[in-house]
């Protein structure tokens, strides 16, 4: 037996993993793609190389808007969380002493490890219309008739806010600490007042851990079902929620994979947008 | 004033991060038919139901099988790839690892949906069989990428001493790479199985009969709120912060130090 060329000798490690993500991710991705250009006649499929799926998607105005809502609710929960998650992670960088931070750290991304799907479930208890909120409020005298809360793109949007929070505090506590103190001395002794300092010499300094953290939010919330479905109701539809109902309720696989190739497109070109800061290819 | 604004700003982030997670565990101690208060309670009888559930209790064992075996092998796989990559030269390594990282840009929902249509076009049946292929497909970028990054010079450096000692390659992965590795491999384990356990769209796209917990809560969550659902939702939640504080114990911590 002979041994391999020095140079191809790592193959045989790397082959199994390689294998693998070709066989069950880009074989299926790209049939996938050959299936948003493929047709539904009847209940045949019949391959091809047509574009009437995307078509549809301008011509259908659900269609059309289920991409439109999509993008206001994906992009609403990015900034209300960036928004929301800084002076949280600031707080537990700089106004929390050292030695109890990484606890403050582990307390506010817990419930990130609650299950997914009982984690909308568990909004809707809050939410709902008999829910802790509503009853609160009532009790206190606040309000006299339960608020429409649930089944809105409000309790989406919080279930959402209230899972990217956890992750932006995350990804944005893990930039603050690795800033060197010194440069907000020398800002400070320099003149500039605590807000300067801020605007002019941490926001810059921090805004690829920003960018890097909006894009995962933007990528894992337009990507979602869940949240949408159990929290949103069926009062306005998002992509993925329409992807399900061509899924299950019409087994249209054409339609379904073109929009998720629509979904793509968006990823990709919000990545492109942001590629100056992103640092993914540093993982 | 300006003193207290941080601590309050704290003190209202936390509420809202833990206002759902406590209504639920909460009032699946409730004694009551609705998860809604007032709290009548305590009481355990939800636990009760729900343990003594056949359905409820396949899904679980189906939940662990799938995460520790897809955990597993994607560990598996990933470590391989990892120590293929870091010791070896190899052509076109670069798009290599851009192809193994690739899973993780992509929607779960799209990971599935593409699975699913090659399964039903090659005619195989669904299965939990195939929800753990394609929670191996989101875990291994996962799993490669933590092991790769802490391949360092310090184990290269023990590998060849092994090596000059007269140790084969298997005896060098086995006795050297791997126990240095352990903790990033456990990391990789334990990420993977808290990811898997729970994750509920490929489950729900790749299984037919034997279901995965959060399929399986899914189905009951068309009945609308209810106590079992809370209890099942806090067993959830038990264990999944069990392995998360396994990791930062024994795993991270000893990292650090």
């Amino acid at each position: 037996m002979s041994r391999p060329a020095p140079r191809f000798k790592g193959g045989g490690f790397v082959a199994p993993a390689l294998l693998w993500t070709l066989a069950f991710f880009v074989v299926p991705f790209l049939v996938m793609g050959a299936m948003s250009i493929a047709t539904l006649e009847g209940r045949t499929l019949v391959w091809g190389l047509s574009l009437a799926n995307y078509i549809e998607l301008t011509e259908k105005a659900y269609l059309w808007r289920a991409i439109m809502v999509s993008l206001e609710i994906t992009l609403t929960v990015t900034v209300v969380s960036v928004v929301l998650a800084y002076p949280l992670a600031w707080i537990i960088a700089f106004r929390i002493p050292q030695r109890w931070q990484r606890l403050a750290l582990l307390l506010a991304i817990l419930p990130f490890w609650t299950s997914y799907v009982v984690r909308s479930y568990a909004w809707l208890l809050v939410l709902a219309r008999e829910g802790v909120v509503n009853q609160t409020l009532m009790t206190l005298g606040l309000i006299s008739e339960p608020v429409t809360l649930a089944n809105t793109r409000f309790a989406t949007v919080t279930g959402f806010v209230h899972f990217f929070v956890m992750l932006l505090t995350l990804t944005i506590y893990a930039n603050l600490v690795q800033l060197s103190p010194n440069y907000r001395r020398a800002a400070m002794d320099l003149g500039a007042s605590a807000f300067q300092t801020f605007r002019h010499v941490i926001l810059p300094l921090t805004l690829p851990g920003i960018v890097t953290g909006a894009f995962l939010t933007f990528v894992l919330c337009i990507g979602d079902y869940v949240t949408p479905q159990i929290l949103g109701g069926n009062t306005e539809l998002t992509v993925p929620q329409v992807i399900m109902v061509q899924l299950g309720r019409r087994a249209d696989f054409p339609l379904a994979s073109a929009l998720a190739i629509v979904l793509m497109a968006i990823v990709t070109l919000v990545y492109i947008l942001s590629a100056r800061w992103l640092r993914l290819d540093r993982i | 004033m300006m003193r207290f604004l941080p601590w309050v700003y704290l003190i209202i982030a936390f509420v809202f991060i833990y206002l759902p997670v406590a209504s639920l565990v909460l009032f699946s101690f409730q004694d009551g038919g609705l998860p809604v208060p007032p709290f009548e309670g305590p009481s355990l009888r939800w636990y009760a139901d729900i343990l003594s559930d056949g359905d409820v209790m396949a899904a679980l064992g189906n939940s662990l099988l799938v995460a520790a075996g897809s955990a597993a092998l994607a560990c598996a796989l990933g470590f391989l790839a990892a120590y293929g990559l870091a010791r070896h030269v190899l052509p076109g390594s670069a798009l290599i690892r851009g192809l193994l990282i690739a899973p993780l840009t992509v929607s779960y929902l799209i990971v599935g949906l593409g699975l699913l249509i090659v399964i039903q076009r090659t005619g195989l049946g669904l299965s939990l069989m195939t929800a753990g292929i394609g929670h191996v497909v989101i875990n291994l970028p996962l799993c490669f990428a933590i092991i790769y990054a802490s391949m360092g010079a310090q184990q290269r450096n023990a590998e060849r001493a092994a090596r000059d000692l007269g140790a084969d390659e298997f005896r060098v992965i086995t006795l050297v790479t791997i126990p240095m590795l352990a903790p990033a491999i456990a990391a990789a384990f334990f990420l993977s199985v808290t990811l898997s356990w729970d994750e509920f769209i490929i489950s729900f796209l790749l299984t037919r009969f034997d279901v995965t917990l959060p399929v399986e809560i899914w189905s009951m969550l068309r009945s609308g709120l209810s106590p079992r659902l809370n209890a099942i939702g806090s067993l959830v939640f038990l264990v999944s912060v069990t392995a998360v504080l396994i990791l930062e114990i024994f795993v991270f911590r000893k990292n650090r130090s």
